[in-house]
Parts: structure tokens; sequence; C-alpha cells
């Protein structure tokens, strides 16, 4: 026990990060349910509560987001990328277990308000936010969102903020500097580049959001009006602060499901990835062309022609690079010899769904066309195409490709055919049908619709294909579980992978790579025209490896943020300066801990 | 696949009585420039679709493993297919994004010398119409003589909300402080429906409208009618009993009824007998639905601001003959 809460050990952590976010994941899925449950009949549905609803969209969204795919994603980058890299662990393990304890922490806070209505003499259990996870300016100001909701909202998400920055910095530095001798960039695996790409837009695009909800917060706590037009304030500002953060988050999101698909197909086709330094400079491009879009999500605002153009040229303009490594992953499957593992299909059903996902995108770049779109269910159908069957396939693809190596045990590859084929039907049974429902006329957000809008049966399908998700991640959570009491099976490269993680046992040691390797090309474990396969690693270390303990304080710095959130929403000073205590101290502590212990 | 197209072709050409909101039934020059729009992307997204998802099929199908086959080939990439399907999309995009340009500028909201103007004001959970040409306003419904150019200019008195009748245009967003336009004219008679599209707080989904598109008698019809005083009612009618109530109840805090009342919170009632739905256009006027909202408001619109009120059952008999009462 306690030796997982003060590790700072890389592959731990990736197992802490995979566990929590899975868990908010399914906590983000019954509210899916739940939602899709009350629109299953128009008129009332089954008697949720607007107000009920309106947290459950809200808490949905914010929790998928943030509590869910980033952190899956960052389980992957916290487990492979020093493996990839031929690394012993990141640049900074201490920052990396504090990003996770603020992590968990910051998703505990947000979801708190659930049950926390009492503390603040509300009337009902659940003071959830409720201005939706886009927190639109002026509805979350103190005159139309009174209670905590929107407080729990924009504290919890600062704390969450400072989780990605930590991590983002920490990535950046370990991918640059801990590569292994010979790993030059263009060597880099792809999952290690498209994390790259993914944390430079985790360092560029959070200090948006964070300067936003600063601003938010100086309104509702301090009686500031930046967001308000009543004192002069523009609403609109908001909205361009949160998407010039939230479209480079779509790509935050996307990205890291995209490496993992480019190192599962050239594995399962034994072909080397097709066009990789194409597939690398897209993935560049697209983060690049992430930053110039953002107005696309405001065509409704009345930006004027001029703003509208250009925006709209933009995010046309994405559509290419993405294209291209469409063209190049279905390259890579070209002539290649492939195993039809679970990993694989989730890879394919990522590419045949993103399709779908990133063409709709195309019918509402187009400025007005998407004036009958927006807000409507048709969005509410592309975001699922690109974050459901783009990132969450992606994902559970990365899941089966790498929790041999994670756990030294292998999932079960006929439940996983259960789960692929269950999830693959199910999402496109309650994905679809809303591109009908939105262009029928049936907005987003609304608890409640009238029958004679005829979007009843759409809706009903809808419900069905979420339920079946539901059973799906049901058989693969089981799947999980399953593998704990399983013994040990997998070698070293279960999948015959190119890549340097697999040229350590499965789970690897603590120290990872006996003697760091050198690297000589871009495919190191395998046969070549070019090259022979890199020679095996001694398997015991010729030399003794230090690896260092544990630490306390990057859990106990993580405890203050929490304290110092509880207190702004109490109103409480000494409690906020209490936590703040806690976090001087912890860092001061931090920063003269001993090296060796 | 080719069932999924075909319902969708179904449901491109379906008749508007059965989906009133459908954007597919257009019946103004803007939704029906953006319908087009639409439509011609659709096309080449549906190409693009078969095309990739085609080739994405036949290299699973066809290079699907088998015993004893001999290594692929360790093909790394190809110069002249990369330039290929860098300049494809790329291609098709302008064919996109030049009706895209158009569509903006012609539909940017600036109507012709001579619209009607009309002004939209957004409430939490309500519309508000102001006719600045014509010195009158209307509340959830808004009335427009058919074939004349409708210039629409539109505010918030508290949140953002998003005004959208999907066949008569696009949406566009009701901020305060800020002044936005759309224009379009419709092209036939008839009653259209529409919703508030901008998540706008508890009620949001029961911010519902009505656009009359009438003849220009009918129309002008309407606005002597509104413009107008709401006659008296008879001495001794139920109607006049109502009044009384009306007067010296809570009423009169929040609403206007021109010559009874000044309130300025909830909508001018003075003709709220001629609309024919109530409560942001949520609930046929009845009897029956008066009823049930003057008691409750909030269980029939959560959030909504009006207080149960509690009536003695005459006195609300009464109070419901005199609102119908109100042409």
């Amino acid at each position: 026990m306690k030796s997982w809460l003060t590790t700072t050990d890389h592959k731990r952590i990736g197992l802490l990060y995979f566990w929590t976010a899975f868990g908010f994941f399914m906590i983000g899925g019954l509210e899916a349910l739940i939602i899709r449950a009350q629109l299953v009949r128009p008129d009332g549905g089954l008697g949720v509560s607007a107000e009920t609803f309106n947290q459950l969209f809200t808490m949905h969204g914010t929790t998928m987001v943030f509590l869910a795919l980033m952190p899956l994603s960052a389980a992957f980058f916290n487990y492979i990328i020093p493996l990839q890299i031929g690394a012993r662990d990141v640049a900074f393990p201490r920052l990396n277990a504090f990003s996770y304890w603020v992590f968990l922490l910051g998703g505990l806070l947000l979801n708190a308000s659930f049950i926390a209505g009492p503390l603040f003499g509300a009337d009902r259990l659940s003071v959830a936010p409720d201005a939706g996870w886009f927190g639109y300016a002026n509805l979350t100001s103190r005159q139309f969102s009174p209670g905590p909701n929107v407080d729990f909202w924009l504290l919890g998400l600062q704390i969450l903020g400072i989780a990605s920055l930590a991590a983002g910095f920490n990535f950046v530095v370990t991918i640059i500097n801990m590569r292994a001798p010979g790993m030059r960039m263009l060597r880099l695996p792809p999952f290690t580049w498209m994390a790259l790409v993914t944390q430079f837009l985790v360092i560029t695009a959070f200090p948006v959001i964070t300067v936003a909800l600063v601003l938010l917060m100086f309104d509702r706590f301090f009686g500031t009006h930046f967001f308000l037009p009543s004192g002069g304030g523009d609403p609109i500002l908001w909205q361009h602060l949160f998407w010039m953060f939230g479209h480079p988050e779509v790509y935050i999101l996307i990205l890291p499901a995209m490496g993992i698909i480019s190192e599962v197909l050239p594995t399962f086709s034994r072909k080397p990835l097709f066009g990789y330094t194409v597939v690398v400079y897209s993935g560049v491009v697209i983060a690049f062309l992430g930053w110039s879009v953002w107005s696309h999500h405001m065509f409704s605002t009345g930006l004027g022609p001029i703003a509208d153009s250009v925006f709209a040229g933009t995010t046309m303009l994405i559509a290419i690079p993405t294209g291209v490594k469409i063209f190049n992953w279905i390259g890579t499957l070209w002539g290649g010899q492939i195993r039809f593992t679970t990993s694989l299909l989730f890879a394919v059903g990522f590419i045949a769904m993103f399709i779908i996902g990133g063409l709709s995108g195309v019918t509402h770049a187009s400025a007005p066309s998407d004036l009958q779109q927006t807000d409507t269910y048709y969005v509410v159908a592309h975001i699922h195409y690109v974050l459901f069957g783009g990132t969450i396939l992606g994902l559970f693809s990365g899941i089966y490709y790498w929790w041999p190596k994670m756990t030294g045990r292998f999932l079960s590859e006929s439940w996983g055919k259960v789960h692929f084929w269950l999830t693959l039907i199910g999402m496109n049974l309650a994905f679809f049908p809303m591109h009908f429902s939105g262009l029928l006329g049936m907005p987003r957000r609304i608890y409640t619709y009238p029958a004679e809008l005829g979007v009843a049966r759409f809706n009903q399908l809808s419900t069905v294909g979420a339920f079946l998700i539901g059973i799906a991640t049901l058989v693969f959570f089981l799947n999980l579980l399953r593998t704990r009491w399983r013994p040990a099976n997998a070698p070293a490269n279960p999948w015959g992978g190119a890549t340097l993680e697999w040229a350590i046992p499965s789970p690897p040691p603590v120290y990872n790579f006996t003697v760091i390797p050198t690297v000589a090309n871009r495919l190191p474990l395998w046969q070549t025209e070019r090259h022979a396969p890199m020679t095996p690693l001694p398997e015991k270390p010729p030399v003794p490896i230090h690896v260092p303990g544990g630490s306390w304080w990057p859990m106990i710095t993580a405890l203050g943020l929490p304290v110092i959130a509880i207190g702004a929403l109490a109103h409480f000073l000494p409690v906020v300066l209490a936590g703040a205590a806690v976090v001087i101290v912890g860092i001061y502590r931090w920063a003269f801990e001993p090296f060796e212990t | 696949m080719p069932l999924v197209l075909a319902l969708f072709l179904l449901l491109l050409t379906a008749c508007s009585g059965q989906f009133p909101q459908s954007v597919f039934a257009p019946r103004s020059d803007f939704s029906r420039d953006l319908d087009g729009l639409y439509k011609e992307i659709f096309w080449w997204a549906v190409a693009v679709f078969v095309i990739v998802e085609t080739l994405l099929l036949i290299a699973i199908a066809r290079y699907r493993a088998r015993h004893g086959a001999a290594e692929p080939k360790p093909v790394h990439g190809h110069t002249a297919l990369e330039i290929g399907w860098t300049l494809a999309p790329a291609l098709i995009l302008v064919f996109i994004a030049v009706p895209t340009m158009r569509t903006i500028f012609a539909t940017a909201g600036q109507a012709p010398e001579g619209a009607l103007r009309v002004q939209v004001i957004g409430h939490q959970w309500w519309w508000e119409y102001r006719y600045p040409t014509l010195n009158i306003s209307a509340y959830n419904e808004l009335h427009i003589p058919v074939g004349t150019p409708i210039q629409v200019e539109m505010t918030s008195a508290d949140v953002i909300h998003s005004f959208w009748v999907p066949r008569l245009g696009g949406k566009r967003d009701l901020i305060q402080g800020r002044t936005n336009r759309i224009a379009f004219r419709a092209d036939s008679t008839g009653e259209y429906w529409g919703q508030c599209a901008e998540f706008c707080g508890e009620s949001h989904a029961n911010m519902r409208l009505r656009v009359m598109v009438q003849t220009d008698s009918v129309f002008q019809r309407w606005v002597d009618q509104q413009r107008a005083a709401p006659a008296a009612p008879p001495k001794g009618s139920p109607a006049e009993a109502g009044m009384q109530v009306f007067r010296r109840s809570a009423c009169i805090g929040c609403h206007t009824i021109a010559g009874v009342a000044q309130g300025k919170v909830g909508p001018d009632l003075s003709h709220v007998g001629s609309r024919a739905t109530i409560a942001g256009a949520l609930l046929p006027n009845t009897t029956e639905t008066l009823r049930r909202w003057i008691m409750n408001a909030p269980l029939l619109k959560p959030g909504a601001l009006m207080p149960p009120q509690n009536p003695s059952p005459p006195d609300l008999d009464a109070l419901i003959a005199y609102l119908q009462s109100l042409k």
C-alpha cells in the first residue's frame, strides 16, 4: 500500500492512471445511460428533472474529456513512452506522481458535487455543475447560477489543469532529453511522436483555459465583470478563450489514439508504417492548424462574413493532413499479412468510424451549413464519431495491445471480440441516428422534446445503442478483472512488435532495461531489407542499477490543492490559507528531500 | 449502407407535417441556400466515404494473414502516392470552399431596403418581438407577411439564447449587449416551429417558438388587432370579474395589460387571448393549460419565475375568462 502511495515508478503511475481513469469512464458512461434513458420517450421522458438532466450532461462531457479520455491517454504516456525511448523513467518522476495525485483529487472534488448539496444548505443532494462542459458566460455568472455548482466546475478544472500542465512539461522533457543513444527524433515510434505533439498542445492550450477560469472565478467570487455585459464585459470573450483551448483539446484527445493505431497497424500487418515521416509531419500540421480554427465553434454568434470565411477555410484545411493519415494507415494494411487480433479490429474500427466523424466535420466546417447543425444532435453525432469512434476505439486497441506488456497477462481474445463487435454495433446504433434527430430539428442539451418533432424513433435507437455500449464495456471490464486471477503468460514480445518496449520482459522490471540499448534504426526488433534485429539485451543487469525510492511529498503537495478549493467553495479564507500552506510546505520539503532514500 | 442512404433520401424529401423542425423542408431564401449548400457537401462526403471505406475493406479482406505465406514486403512509403492523396482532398475542398464562401456572403444578414424590421429579445425562457416600424410587440409567436424581406435584429435580456426556425433559416445567437442580424424572405404561408438552440439554463428545452407566415391581408388584420387596446370586458361578465381578480393579484407586478397593469418582468398579456400557445410556445392556449399554468407554472416549466398561485376556484375561472377575452 505505502509503496503505491509513494511510488515514483512511471509504470505504477501508469497503472494508477489507467484504473482511476477507467473508473471515471464508467461514471461518465453511467451518466450517459441515464441521459439516454430519459430521452427514450418524448414529452418528459422517464421523469428525470430538468435540473438533474443539466447536471448529467455537464458532468458527462466534463468527465469524459478531463477525467476519462485525457488520463487514459496519460496512462499510456506514462507506461509506454519511457519504454519506447529506452529510458529508465520519466525526466521528473516525483512530478509525475504529483500529476497523478492532482488528477485523482481534482476528479474526486468534481464528483463530490453530486453529494455535497447539504453542506451548502441546498435542499437537494446534488449540486453538480449544470452549465455545460463549455460553461458559456454569462449563464455561469453568480446572477444566473447562484449555487456552488459552477464553483465546483471552475475549481475542479483549475486543479485538473495543474495536473495536465505538470505532466505536459514532464513528457516534453522526457521525450526530448531521455532518449536512448541513437534514438533520433525521426526514429521515435509514432505513438511517442504523437504524444510529444499532444504535450506541446497541452502546455500551450491549458494556460488559455486557466486564464479563462481565473477570470470567471474573479467574476463569481470578487464581483468583476470580465464576461458580464451588464458591467461592460463581453460573454463572447469567454467563448473565444474557451475554444482557443477547446479546439486544441480535441487534438489532445485524438492524436494519442492516432499514435496508438500507428503502432498497432504495422505490428499486425507485419509491415512498417507506410509513410512514417508523412504521418509524423501530418500530426504536427494538424496540431498547428488546430490553433487556427477555434471560431468554427462560434459561427452562430455572428462573427461577420470575413471571420466566418477565414475560419471555415482553416477548418477545411485540417481535412488534408487528416486524410493523409488515413490513406497512410490503409497503405500500411495494404500488402501486409494481417492478423485479426482484437487490438487490430479496434484499430481498423477507428479508421472506419473516424472517417464518418471527419466527413460530418466537413459539413460543419462550412459556416452557413453549420448554422443548421450547430447545437443540434447532428453535432452530438459528429463528436461521438470522433471521440468515441476515434479516441475510445483507439484507446481500446492500445489496451489490448499493451496489456500483456503492462501486466504480463493476455486479455481474452474471444471476450475481446465480443467486446469489439458489441461496441461497434452499439456505437453506430447510438450515434448514427443522432445525425437524423439533429437535422430534423432536435437541439442538444434538452431534457424533453415534443412528440410532434418526429424524432422519438431515432432517440429510441440511440438509447438501445447506448445500452449496448454499456454491456460491451462491462464485458471489457470483466475481461480486465479476469487477468488478475490468471498466471502471467505473456512473453516479452507477444505480437512481434518492432519497438523497444518489446525488447524487455512483460511486465518490465522496475529498472526497465538491463542496459540502455543503442538504437540504430526505426524498427530495432525487426528484420528488414536494411537491417537485422538488434541483439537481445542481457537478462541480468551487468552492473547494479540504482532505483530511487518513493516520496510522500508529491501526494502531500497535491492534497493541499483540493483544500484550497474547498475553502473557496465555502467562502472561508482560513481553509484556503491552510491548503496553500500545505502546498508550500510540500514543495519546500520535496525540493530539499535527500536524493538517496 | 445503401439502406442508410435510401433512408436519408427519404428524409430529404420528407413531408414537413411530420417533421415541423426539419432542415430539409426549407421555406425561405435563407434556408434554401443552406439546404442547397449542405446537399452539395453531402454528396462529396458520400463519394469520399464510399471510396475510402471501400479501400479499407479491400485491404482487410485481401491481406488477411495466411499460413506459410512469405513475409510481406517491407514497404516504407511512396512519394507519388503521398503527393496524390494530399492533393486529392485539397482539390475536393476547393469545390466545397467556393460555394461556402459564396453562401457566407449571401446570408450575411443584411436585408434589402424596405424590409420589415423585427427585434427579437431573448428572455429565460420566452421570446419578445418588437416591430419598431409598426409600433407593436408580440410574444413567442412571431407574425410576418409572406414574400416580404424580414430584417431580424436580435439581442438578449439575460443569458445567451439562439433563435432557430429550421425551415426559415439557420440559427443566430442572442447576446446581451450586442445586436445580431439575420435576413430572410418566407416563401409560403404557414406555421413554422422553432426553439432556442443555445443552452440557456434550467428550462432551455422548454423555450420554444412559432413563426406565423401570413398573407399581407391576414398579417395586416393581426397588426391592427395588436395595435388596438384590448376591449374592456362587458359589465357583469365573468371576464369583468376576472379583470378585478387580475388587478388585485400578484399578476400586476410582472405583467402588462394595456390600461390595467404595467409589470415588465413577464410577457405583455394585452392580447394573450389572440395567441395559439402560452408559456413560451410550450402549451396550446386552452382553458385547461391556462388553469394548470396559473396554479403551478414551475411544474410545467422548471425554473419559471412565476410562482405558483392559489386563487379560489371561482376567481381562477374568472381570471381565465378574462385572459381569453384579451384578443
